[in-house]
């Protein structure tokens, strides 16, 4: 990794009011904060979180699309999703990247997402039943990641900033590629458009709490906003994502699944039902459907890959003592 | 005859390629690490992209107007031509990586014969594929080597690979009527005229990664006249399950 010499590297700050000051003119002025600039430990410790969960979250992502793979309905789906997935992993890839740049490690990372400390995006432990369900995904669930990730494009912290214009990018083929499966099975057999319209009643409600609670019970939001991490609150961006997805819906001919759901000509934007909240928090608390075998998914591929991991070094060491005793042998 | 032995030539081949990339496949998201949860897709998506290339040519050949996924969805298990090799479950990863270089040797020599083929489609599908199999070769072999030359577990891991992949290596090479109307007709080589390069690519590897050559036991063979072993018709209902379930549906 480019960033591990910063791995462990002295963070601390002597964090008086003059460098916070300094610190927040800096942000003001729409400066980027790179890797070795002074921070204070809060930025630093908000960033490794969120950071890290989005990393979480790419690579627990991979799980439930990966269960298609190898059952996707013709070979250019199957190479679509099969690419779609490997660009999760990527995304992942880079995340840890820039996370790494704030002093912690991706094995470290890994740690905390097996034992539970470490949270991921809770859409995740929702079941993919139908093939319909990797349209649905790439449609609303990378739709969702999209309207969250183009403000952290311009994140006050440099490499996060930087790694979210190519996974921006990515995401929206992805959810021009759901869009289009969505398509094909509304424009399908009356098998296929009960398929969309499953798919779309099981997503949509998981999709908009993608977003996180509302603004006024939301944890981390207003330092976060003041650092120009986050640019604008959860409420703000979950309309925005509901205003660009109706439209959408209708044009596939499909209903959304919230009877509130109108244009209210005053607000300028669509008015939407009740969240239930219980659900939210009992998923992200770990009682959805897949909360358990997602993780243990992710664990043995960890465990059962240690041996592969310790072969590496193993070699490595193998193979640099070997050449520093040629190299006596030489002199 | 000619064109019913090209026909069947071009589906062993993609027959091979789509098997393998299904296995390959199957190990996104599960890898020992996340760059090789990177680099097995990479791989499964050259071969199914070369699949698709093949299948898409089996059906001009064959003018009934099936198409590349009626080869690859809807045949019977029977009607399969993969060698047994590709279609074993994956195993654990000095497994996969041992069966990769396997199909890479043995492609490799093939597809740079095929490249200058008589038969200009098969040639420029070989053009782009040659560049491919020459990558799975570095990364397979180098996996090979890191295991076989790692640790005390995973040298035991990858001899134990070496061993139970021993018996499919000698079908790779058989020939038959198919293969001889090929060479014959100067589109493909006889598969045992690629043995020796084969030998001499696995050869180099081996004695890097301090693995002992396979003894010859037993070969198994069947897949090219589709007797298959008992993992393919479980690979045949994920592969179909789609297919079958909504016949006649576009997707």
């Amino acid at each position: 990794m480019y960033s591990q010499g910063l791995i462990g590297a002295k963070t601390e700050t002597t964090e008086d009011e003059s460098f916070l000051a300094a610190f927040q003119a800096r942000i003001d002025a729409e400066e980027k904060i790179e890797p070795n600039d002074p921070m204070p430990v809060g930025y630093r410790r908000t960033l490794i979180r969120q950071i890290g969960q989005h990393a979480h979250s790419e690579i627990v992502g991979m799980l439930p699309e990966g269960n298609w793979i190898t059952r996707a309905p013709s070979l250019k789906r199957k190479a679509a999703l099969l690419a779609k997935v490997q660009d999760e992993g990527g995304h992942g890839l880079y995340l840890y990247s820039a996370a790494e740049t704030l002093g912690v490690s991706r094995e470290q990372m890994t740690e905390e997402l097996l034992s539970g400390k470490a949270k991921y995006s809770s859409i995740f432990n929702y079941p993919t039943q139908t093939w319909a369900d990797i349209g649905a995904i790439g449609w609303l669930v990378d739709g969702a990641a999209i309207m969250n990730q183009i403000p952290l494009c311009r994140c006050s912290y440099g490499p996060y900033a930087r790694a979210m214009i190519r996974v921006c990018k990515e995401e929206s083929f992805h959810q021009r590629q759901g869009y289009e499966i969505m398509m094909t099975l509304a424009r399908g057999t009356p098998d296929q458009k009960e398929l969309a319209q499953d798919a779309l009643n099981r997503w949509w409600w998981p999709s908009l709490m993608m977003f996180g609670p509302h603004d006024g019970d939301s944890q981390h939001g207003d330092q976060s906003m003041a650092w120009k991490i986050k640019r604008f609150t959860n409420d703000e961006l979950r309309q925005q994502f509901v205003d660009s997805t109706v439209p959408q819906a209708q044009y596939l001919g499909l209903t959304l699944p919230d009877p509130d759901l109108k244009w209210n000509d005053e607000r300028g934007h669509y008015d939407f039902g009740a969240i239930d909240w219980d659900e939210f928090w009992r998923v992200v608390k770990g009682g959805g459907t897949m909360n358990k075998e997602r993780i243990a998914a992710r664990k043995k591929a960890w465990d059962d890959g240690e041996w592969v991991r310790e072969a590496v070094l193993a070699h490595g060491e193998k193979r640099k003592a070997r050449r520093e005793a040629a190299k006596m042998a030489a002199e | 005859m000619a064109n019913e032995a090209l026909l069947a030539f071009v589906l062993r081949l993609a027959d091979d390629h789509l098997i393998l990339g299904h296995r390959l496949s199957e190990w996104c998201g599960h890898a020992p690490m996340l760059e090789e949860d990177l680099a097995m897709p990479n791989m499964a998506l050259d071969l199914i992209g070369q699949a698709r290339a093949l299948y898409q040519y089996a059906a001009e050949i064959e003018g009934k107007g099936r198409t590349e996924d009626d080869f690859a969805y809807l045949r019977r298990e029977r009607d399969y031509t993969n060698c047994l090799m590709v279609e074993r479950a994956n195993g654990d990863f000095a497994h996969t990586m041992l069966r990769q270089l396997y199909f890479a040797a043995f492609m490799e020599p093939m597809w740079d014969a095929i490249a200058k083929s008589n038969d200009a489609t098969l040639a420029g599908i070989a053009e782009k594929a040659v560049k491919e199999v020459a990558y799975h070769i570095r990364h397979a072999g180098e996996w090979v080597i890191r295991l076989g030359d790692g640790t005390e577990e995973s040298a035991v891991r990858m001899q134990q690979a070496v061993e139970d992949l021993a018996p499919y290596i000698d079908e790779l090479f058989d020939g038959d009527e198919v293969t001889a109307a090929m060479a014959e007709a100067g589109i493909a080589p006889e598969p045992a005229s690629l043995r020796a390069e084969f030998d001499r690519t696995v050869a180099t590897i081996f004695a890097e990664a301090f693995l002992d050559m396979p003894a010859a036991p037993f070969a198994q063979r069947g897949g090219r006249t589709g007797r298959h072993g008992e993992a393919m018709g479980f690979l045949l209902a994920d592969l179909q399950y789609m297919q079958r379930t909504y016949p006649g549906a576009v997707w």
